[in-house]
Formats: structure tokens, C-alpha cells, sequence
């Protein structure tokens, strides 16, 4: 009897109007969750990203809408031995300096992770090269490989070393050979503290096993560490070999392409012919000839260096 | 407890090093010092060297006269015996310097905040609103990242110049953070990842709509990565220099990396002290920034990596 008069008292629940169940709605909180970041990222991102493919099949120039004219953009940059020499250019600054990237940074991370007195001033000095800006230590660097003032130059010729100035910037492979130091440079230290923060994740108790099994040090680097490295240097080196491939702001700052296109990467050749001659289609071309190649480093970097199924407890197939 | 006692009181050398439980030391007490020195010292502070010379050179040629800068047979070029500070003075006071460290204070700090605000937001949405195809938009907003500045600056160039934006410290606060927000979402959403969710289901069950839960819940405790992607995405403003060299022109707006590279190269055999003194003073404030979170800066870097 108390039950029912209970009952009868309390209020029907209102059915919710169609704003209270908006206001509760995922997909439509959602949206506008999203909604800031989605208009950045589709209008200075996605659209320029197809703008850049329309651009490359027309024959816009600065101030000047261009018409459509085929591949003949592609077919003139086929021809063009600057842009083919810019090709090997990029290729050989990428691979070599990717190479050295990662077995200088693997091996510094190594040291890093040893026990050291002062160890986490050490870590933090280590990172000042990827803090500063690059275009600032490039400064640094061109004043450094200045063809008459060298430190380098002066060092090894009171060395007796050498006799005369090396002259560092201005000859065809010395200047590759330059470029490539700066960007390791400039690398190593991402690669060092990254691969460092990996290092420490490795259970201490492994290599003290190992040890009691008489492992020597490189079996237990090759058999312990770099199996279990292995994700993170993946990541790592995916990132490293877009954003050398890309590179730009060294170069710039240290030869602009030259001496004689010697050290034109794709980058900078696409910002000459479509900024500095105007000829924006052209630039487009070559911007989008470098899609194929990134797409080809990454899958490479990425797959090549794919996580195994047991190194996240499943048994390999 | 008496086992944990007796156990010491067997072991003394246990009493010493327990209840630290330090690992830190590690199997090095295996190797002699000598050793060490051959393959760990000599190694890596041959490295440091190498990684740290540039900046003692730069430092020591922003305050060299000029006269010791070129001669180098007189004086040991790796000293100086009459520091100066004419460059820096020049720099400050002659040349637009203060006025193109404002330009990128300004860019830096504003497209960092828009980013960062966007960036709460999405990430939020896709960790926890979970709305249908949030694992999708998640893994495009990691392709974006992916896609590299010097790709995009000739059609971003057209696009900034048909919104007349060319020139102006708004085609840069609004076009860095198509690098930003990639980069600060993906690190927001393994912060968020580790908040536990049950406190929001009680937040939830008191009537809290979501936008208080993300005020007053969820930013209190992700502000270690609010910290981190900050500083990271600020570093990162202060460094761009493709879009800075293209989309602005007059002298008055460039920033400092622009400004440094093509104002003060002039043919003058004397720039080399200025330009350094540029250099020094345009790293300061992010060294001076990183050092007080090195920390923050660390987990910002690895994070992204760690996925």
C-alpha cells in the first residue's frame, strides 16, 4: 500500500527534449570538439596539399592564375639535368647522413645510459644542438667553414696537418661532404636522447643474466638490446629521414644550393624556380616528385624495421 | 616485517643498499677504471665537444674586437684578451634586432596557444568522446604530421596570398599551426590516455557536462603535458624558417632567423661579429626556456615518438 502511494507520487520522468539529448550526443559533441583543429588543418593543410598537385599540372606564375597544361611541368623537369643532379643530391645527403645519424646517436645513447657522475647535466647538454634554431648554429657553421678565417683550417695547419686552407664550401664534394656534417650534427643529439629513453626501459635483470651466461658485451647488445630497440628506432629513423629529405634551412643558410647546383637538394631547388623566378607551377612539380620518394623512405624505414609479434608477447609466425 | 628485519640483519651489505633499492650503479663495478676511461670518458667527451664547439665560437665571436677576429697569427684565435660588447650594443641598438625578437615572440607565442587550444579539444574528443571514426581521424591527424613544411609552402603561399594574409604576422600565426597541431594532439592523447577515466564517470553521474569535466578534471591533471607540448610546440615556432622566408617580405615584419640570414649578410668583411652576436642573442631565450624544463622538454620528444 506504501509502495503504490510512492509510486504515485513521484514525478513521470519527462521525456528529454531534442537539445538535452544533443547536448549528450557524442557525434555531435564530437564534431565540435574537433571542429578548431579539423578548420586549421583543412584549410592550411589539406587544400594546399591538393593545391600543390593542381598547381604542378598548370603553368602558374607569381600574381597570375595559371591554365592547365598537362604533365608538361614533369616532362620539362625529366629533361632537366639541375633537377636530376638535385635528385642524387637529396638521395646521397639523405642516406648518408641517416646512416651516420643513427649509429653516431645509437652509440651515444649507449654511452648516456652507462653510469656516470653528473649524468643528468650531461643528458641535458647533449639536447642544445636540437634546441637551438638550426638556422642560428648553421651561422655558427658558416662562419666556421669561412673559406679564409676557418677555426678548422687554422687548427690543422698549425697542426701541420695541412698547408693551405681547405676550402670548405666552395668545391663541389667538400661542400656535400659539409652540409652532410652540419645535419648529423644537428641529428644526433634527437636520436641519442630518443633511443635513450628506449634504453632505459630495458629490464637491468636481462644483462645481469646474460652476464652470468658469459655473454660478451656485443652479444648482449645485439642479442638483448637492439631486439628490444627495435619499435623505437623504427620511429625514430622514420622521422629522421623525412625531415633530412626534406631539409631545407641549412642548406640554405650555408651554400643556397651551390657551388654550381653541387649542393641543391629538391627543397631548395623547388623554392628557387617557384619563389625566386616566380615560376610557381614548375615548383609545385618538383615539390610533388618528392611525394613518391617520401612515401618510399618511410614505408622502407617503417616496414623494414616493423615491430615483431613476440616483442609484444604473441609467438612469431 | 621480522622477515624483512631478519633478512637484513642477515645480509649487512643488504642493510646498507636496501631500502633505496638502487639499481643505479648497475654491473659498472665490473669494469676497472682505466677501462672505463678508454671506452666510455674519451668517447663521449669527444662527442661533447664536437656537439658544443660551435656555440663557444659563436659565443666567443660575438664578443671579440674586430681587429683579433680577422688576425689570427697574432692572438690565439680560441681566446680573447679584450672582450666586447659592440657587437651586441650594434645589434640592439642599430639594427631592428628588438623589434624582430618581438615579431617572433609574438608569432610564437600566439600560434602556440591557438594550437594548443585546438589541440586540447580534439585530443579530448578522441580519447574520450570516442564519437564514431575517432580512431581514424586520430590516425590522419598522424599523417598530417607527416607531411613536411617544404612540400606545402608554394601552394601555402597562393593560399595566404588569395586570404591576404602575405606579409602580415598573421599568415605565420596561422599557418605554423598545421605543424603544431599534428605534433601537440598526438601528445595529448597519450596524457589524456593515463588519466583514469572513472574519474570522469563520477563527474558524470554528478550532473557535470562535459565541458566541466574537461575544465576542471581533465586540464588539472594533464598540465605536466600541457607544460610539454608548450615548450616543444614554441621551440618549434622559433625555428620554422621555410614559411617565414616566403610569406613575408618587409624588413620591419621578418623574424629572427629570416632577418639574421638576409639582413645582415651585406658584403661588410666586419658582419662576422654581429652575426654571431644575432645568432647568440636569437638562441637565449630557448635555452634559457629549456633549462628550467628539461624535463618536460625530454618527455615531450620521446613522447611523440612513443606513439
Amino acid at each position: 500500500m506504501a509502495d503504490l502511494a510512492i509510486h504515485a507520487d513521484r514525478a513521470v520522468p519527462r521525456e528529454p527534449t531534442a537539445w538535452a539529448r544533443l547536448k549528450v550526443n557524442r557525434n555531435w559533441l564530437g564534431f565540435w570538439f574537433m571542429m578548431p583543429a579539423a578548420a586549421f588543418l583543412i584549410l592550411f593543410l589539406a587544400y594546399p596539399l591538393f593545391l600543390g598537385v593542381w598547381l604542378s599540372v598548370t603553368d602558374a606564375r607569381i600574381g597570375q592564375p595559371g591554365v592547365f597544361v598537362g604533365a608538361e611541368n614533369y616532362e620539362w623537369l625529366w629533361d632537366d639535368t639541375v633537377f636530376w643532379l638535385s635528385v642524387f643530391n637529396t638521395l646521397l645527403y639523405t642516406g648518408v647522413a641517416s646512416v651516420i645519424k643513427f649509429a653516431v646517436g645509437l652509440y651515444l645513447a649507449l654511452l648516456l645510459n652507462e653510469n656516470l657522475p653528473f649524468k643528468a647535466i650531461l643528458r641535458a647538454v647533449v639536447l642544445i644542438p636540437f634546441i637551438v634554431p638550426t638556422v642560428l648554429s648553421a651561422i655558427a657553421f658558416w662562419w666556421i667553414f669561412d673559406a679564409q678565417f676557418s677555426i678548422v683550417s687554422w687548427s690543422l695547419r698549425h697542426l701541420g696537418l695541412i698547408s693551405s686552407n681547405i676550402d670548405f664550401l666552395g668545391d663541389t664534394w667538400n661542400a656535400r661532404w659539409s652540409v652532410i656534417f652540419v645535419n648529423i650534427w644537428r641529428g644526433v643529439p634527437f636520436v641519442a636522447i630518443t633511443l635513450l629513453a628506449g634504453l632505459q626501459t630495458v629490464p637491468p635483470s636481462l644483462y645481469e643474466a646474460a652476464t652470468i651466461d658469459g655473454a660478451s658485451r656485443w652479444q648482449m647488445f645485439w642479442h638483448i638490446t637492439y631486439p628490444l630497440l627495435t619499435p623505437i628506432i623504427a620511429v625514430v629513423m622514420t622521422f629522421s629521414v623525412l625531415f633530412t629529405f626534406t631539409d631545407f634551412q641549412l642548406i640554405w643558410v650555408l651554400t643556397r644550393g651551390g657551388p654550381v647546383n653541387a649542393t641543391q637538394l629538391m627543397a631548395t631547388l623547388s623554392y628557387q624556380r617557384a619563389i625566386l623566378s616566380g615560376h610557381l607551377g614548375e615548383g609545385a612539380a618538383i615539390s610533388t616528385a618528392m611525394v613518391p620518394f617520401l612515401l618510399g623512405a618511410i614505408l622502407i624505414s617503417w616496414f623494414g624495421l616493423q615491430r615483431r609479434k613476440w616483442q609484444q608477447g604473441e609467438s612469431n609466425d | 616485517m621480522t622477515e624483512v628485519l631478519s633478512a637484513k640483519a642477515a645480509d649487512p651489505r643488504a642493510v646498507l643498499t636496501a631500502p633505496a633499492a638502487d639499481h643505479t650503479e648497475g654491473m659498472s663495478y665490473l669494469e676497472t677504471l682505466p677501462r672505463r676511461l678508454v671506452t666510455l670518458y674519451l668517447p663521449l667527451s669527444l662527442i661533447l665537444l664536437v656537439l658544443l664547439f660551435p656555440f663557444y665560437w659563436m659565443a666567443l665571436t660575438a664578443i671579440k674586437p674586430d681587429d683579433q677576429l680577422l688576425d689570427m697569427n697574432r692572438v690565439s684565435p680560441f681566446w680573447t684578451t679584450a672582450p666586447t660588447l659592440k657587437h651586441i650594443y650594434k645589434l640592439l641598438f642599430e639594427t631592428y634586432y628588438p623589434l624582430w625578437l618581438w615579431n617572433t615572440m609574438l608569432v610564437a607565442v600566439s600560434a602556440t596557444v591557438l594550437s594548443i587550444i585546438a589541440s586540447v579539444f580534439a585530443a579530448y574528443a578522441i580519447v574520450r568522446l570516442r564519437y564514431r571514426g575517432a580512431q581514424w581521424v586520430g590516425g590522419a591527424i598522424f599523417l598530417a604530421y607527416l607531411v613536411p613544411p617544404s612540400i606545402l609552402f608554394i601552394p601555402l603561399s597562393s593560399v595566404v596570398f588569395q586570404y591576404g594574409l602575405f606579409d602580415t604576422p598573421f599568415a605565420l600565426i596561422l599557418t605554423y599551426p598545421t605543424i603544431l597541431i599534428p605534433f601537440s594532439t598526438w601528445l595529448l592523447i597519450g596524457y589524456f590516455k593515463t588519466i583514469p577515466f572513472e574519474l570522469e564517470e563520477c563527474a558524470l553521474i554528478d550532473g557535470a557536462s562535459r565541458w566541466q569535466i574537461l575544465l576542471k578534471i581533465v586540464l588539472p591533471l594533464a598540465v605536466p603535458g600541457l607544460i610539454s607540448a608548450f615548450i616543444f610546440c614554441f621551440t618549434l615556432c622559433w625555428n620554422e624558417f621555410i614559411y617565414a622566408l616566403t610569406f613575408l617580405s618587409s624588413t620591419q615584419n621578418k623574424t629572427v632567423p629570416v632577418a639574421i640570414v638576409n639582413e645582415f649578410v651585406d658584403g661588410d668583411i666586419y658582419r662576422w661579429g654581429s652575426l654571431m652576436a644575432g645568432a647568440l642573442v636569437g638562441s637565449l631565450p630557448l635555452v634559457i626556456l629549456y633549462a628550467f624544463f628539461v624535463e618536460h622538454y625530454v618527455s615531450a620528444m620521446t613522447g611523440a615518438v612513443k606513439e
